[in-house]
């Protein structure tokens, strides 16, 4: 079984799956960011009362929640050239991710929001604050220990989703991979090297969700 | 032009109807043996043998870690090099099923440790033996629990048989991508996908919904 495994070979390709790392970590980074911030615009659209960006903010998160990825993926990358935009596939792809994650990264916060307890927003408004200052002073510094690990989660989620821009021929890991295989017909060599790498940055992130769920329970004990 | 296309389009729809009955019926297999192997494994990981576990654990581990699209390529193009070949299909129910228990074992694992040590004790002072205290005792309680994410991840899954598409088996999207080089008018094919993809996930979200309501404790 793994007794011939090349290990030379994947040595020789090593600079490919560093750089396949590399923009596998960038479009994650950027991606993260990018959906961050849809994410927190969707939501506060979501759960405002004015019914023109509500229903549109409905609509966004419920279609993009229930379909696949890799539709929304093909839907922007075949889509957008008949609109005539001319888009590289890296951004296509990164706008993909973003759309898809900030879809999640606003229900996350809206449940983040809705977890803080109605005598809170009563007691806010009884003492006088406006809906911005109870915002800012009693529900979000509530609302975002109940937020960050979800919202860890969702990275990792973003980083194994990225490997799916893989089909619309981004040069990332995975795709680093698919070459390999194409040129040396080298499969299990090709792919084990992809899953390890993915594994690196799964344990590195899943440290770091793991940590902040510690650090926040022990934060509610007191 | 685009009314042209949508006349093409309209004349195809067998073919659409064809691809939603391929993922209907990948789903639906994956969606069972995921949820029997699931609740073994889930078992197993919430037992107290040290062995049992930590196999487990890597199983999940390396399932969680590491993208769908790369387990289907290890399925569908390492398992012939150790002589073991297989046709799209089948490599790709195997594959959802492995992908699918994995995360359906943990839910169950977090399920069944939510529940109180002192219901293990009962049971165990009631003379049931191991299988009847999980089956009468432990895992009833823990369904509360376990049953609004369990139907969450359902919809992730059917969603992620979307993946599937890479090896060539010839479901929804798949059809779509072999529309799409036929008829390009990309945007109106896939939004065609994406409402069949929503007709069946779209249900599962609502009552995911309903059941987190109605189980919050």
């Amino acid at each position: 079984m793994l007794v011939d495994f090349n290990f030379r070979i994947i040595f020789e390709y090593l600079p490919l799956f560093l750089t396949g790392l590399k923009s596998t970590f960038l479009i994650s980074v950027v991606s993260i960011i990018l959906a961050l911030i849809t994410g927190i615009i969707a939501c506060a659209c979501r759960i405002s009362g004015i019914k023109t960006i509500k229903y549109p903010a409905i609509a966004y998160i419920e279609i993009i929640r229930s379909t696949p990825l890799l539709v929304q993926i093909y839907f922007l990358y075949f889509g957008l050239p008949t609109l005539g935009l001319r888009v590289p596939e890296i951004q296509t792809g990164i706008l993909a991710l973003m759309l898809n994650s900030g879809a999640y990264i606003a229900e996350i916060i809206r449940a983040g929001i809705n977890s803080v307890d109605e005598g809170q927003l009563e007691a806010g408004t009884s003492s006088g604050l406006n809906y911005f200052q109870r915002m800012r002073f009693i529900i979000l510094p509530q609302a975002l220990g109940v937020t960050i690990p979800p919202l860890l989660g969702q990275n990792i989620v973003l980083v194994k989703d990225s490997a799916l821009l893989s089909l619309i021929s981004v040069m990332e890991l995975t795709r680093c991979g698919q070459t390999m295989t194409s040129e040396r017909f080298m499969p299990s060599e090709a792919f084990f090297t992809v899953a390890f790498f993915y594994m690196c940055i799964y344990f590195c992130l899943k440290a770091v969700a793991d940590w902040s769920q510690r650090k926040l329970i022990f934060r509610e004990a007191y | 032009m685009m009314g042209f296309y949508f006349s093409r389009l309209v004349e195809i729809y067998p073919f659409f109807l064809k691809g939603l009955w391929m993922t209907s019926k990948i789903a639906f297999i994956s969606l069972v043996s995921c949820t029997l192997i699931g609740f073994l494994l889930g078992i197993f990981r919430s037992s107290n043998s040290i062995v049992l576990k930590r196999i487990v654990g890597v199983y999940v581990a390396f399932v969680r870690g590491t993208p769908f699209v790369v387990q289907i390529f290890i399925i569908f193009f390492i398992l012939p090099e150790w002589g073991l070949q297989l046709d799209a299909f089948p490599a790709a129910l195997l594959a959802m099923a492995i992908m699918g228990s994995a995360f359906i074992c943990e839910i169950v694992a977090g399920g069944i440790h939510s529940i109180h040590k002192g219901q293990w004790e009962a049971a165990t002072a009631s003379g049931l033996n191991l299988v009847q205290q999980l089956r009468l005792v432990i895992v009833p309680q823990a369904m509360k629990v376990i049953l609004p994410p369990l139907v969450g991840q359902y919809v992730l899954l059917i969603k992620d048989t979307s993946v599937v598409s890479v090896i060539g088996v010839m479901e929804l999207t798949r059809v779509g991508w072999v529309t799409v080089v036929r008829i390009p008018e990309g945007l109106m094919v896939f939004s065609l996908v994406g409402v069949l993809y929503f007709s069946i996930s779209y249900p599962l979200i609502l009552l995911s919904n309903y059941l987190e309501r109605k189980m919050a404790v």
